[in-house]
């Protein structure tokens, strides 16, 4: 599994020499970046996110970067009633910095992997 | 690694990463506050809670006494990532001994 392993993604991207380099950057200056990772293995999967003004959209993740901004697909308001204007926004870009919380699938949460990788970037970071 | 080195707080991160695995409080900002098993967490405090409890604590002026009145709303999630900027403290587990 490519998933946390700052030295898989390393190897991963051997072939693409610019990539490459940045990634060895990242392994070398210790931002192992755990939440992009594991934001990356989530791609296609339902994830509700909450954003710091209380909307709370649910959508496919279609994309993430290394600032957690995230990219959101058929998506749709939790509460509609508060949000009415938004009932027309099916795909939406969400800036990192305003969410608050991401509820994630819990099948999409393996708890061992969480903790290794976290113990893997306490050390290095 | 040896274990003694692993258990030393020697860093404030080093308090949360021995909280790895355990239940633990975050305050955050704007009155919340969650209670929820630790799974992950970086530099930033980014985390990844589990079976978290969230309190919302609001505090609502009656329209007639001008009485305060606090309200504090409850809800329960499996898994939820909490973004670190909104994070004020964390707390390690009360430990019952």
């Amino acid at each position: 599994m490519v998933l946390l392993s700052s030295h898989a993604s390393a190897t991963f991207v051997f072939g693409f020499g610019f990539r490459f380099e940045i990634n060895l950057m990242f392994v070398l200056l210790g931002f192992v970046q755990l939440f992009f990772s594991y934001f990356k293995d989530l791609v296609g999967r339902e994830v509700t996110v909450e954003l710091k003004n209380d909307l709370a959209i649910r959508g496919t993740l279609h994309s993430v970067d290394q600032y957690l901004n995230i990219k959101l697909e058929n998506t749709r308001v939790v509460d509609q009633d508060k949000y009415p204007h938004m009932l027309s926004v099916r795909n939406c870009f969400i800036r990192g910095s305003v969410v608050r919380y991401v509820q994630l699938p819990p099948e999409g949460v393996d708890v061992e992997l969480l903790h290794d990788a976290t113990r893997r970037e306490a050390r290095g970071g | 690694m040896g274990s003694e080195e692993e258990s030393a707080v020697k860093e404030p991160l080093d308090l949360i990463r021995l909280s790895l695995d355990e239940r633990i409080y975050v305050k955050l900002r704007h009155d919340r506050e969650l209670r929820g098993k630790l799974h992950a967490y970086d530099q930033h405090l980014n985390m990844i809670l589990g079976d978290v409890e969230e309190i919302v604590t609001s505090v609502e002026i009656d329209d007639e006494t001008y009485e305060e009145i606090v309200r504090t709303t409850r809800r329960t999630i499996p898994f939820l990532f909490v973004r670190g900027d909104g994070v004020i403290l964390v707390s390690p587990p009360l430990r019952t001994a």
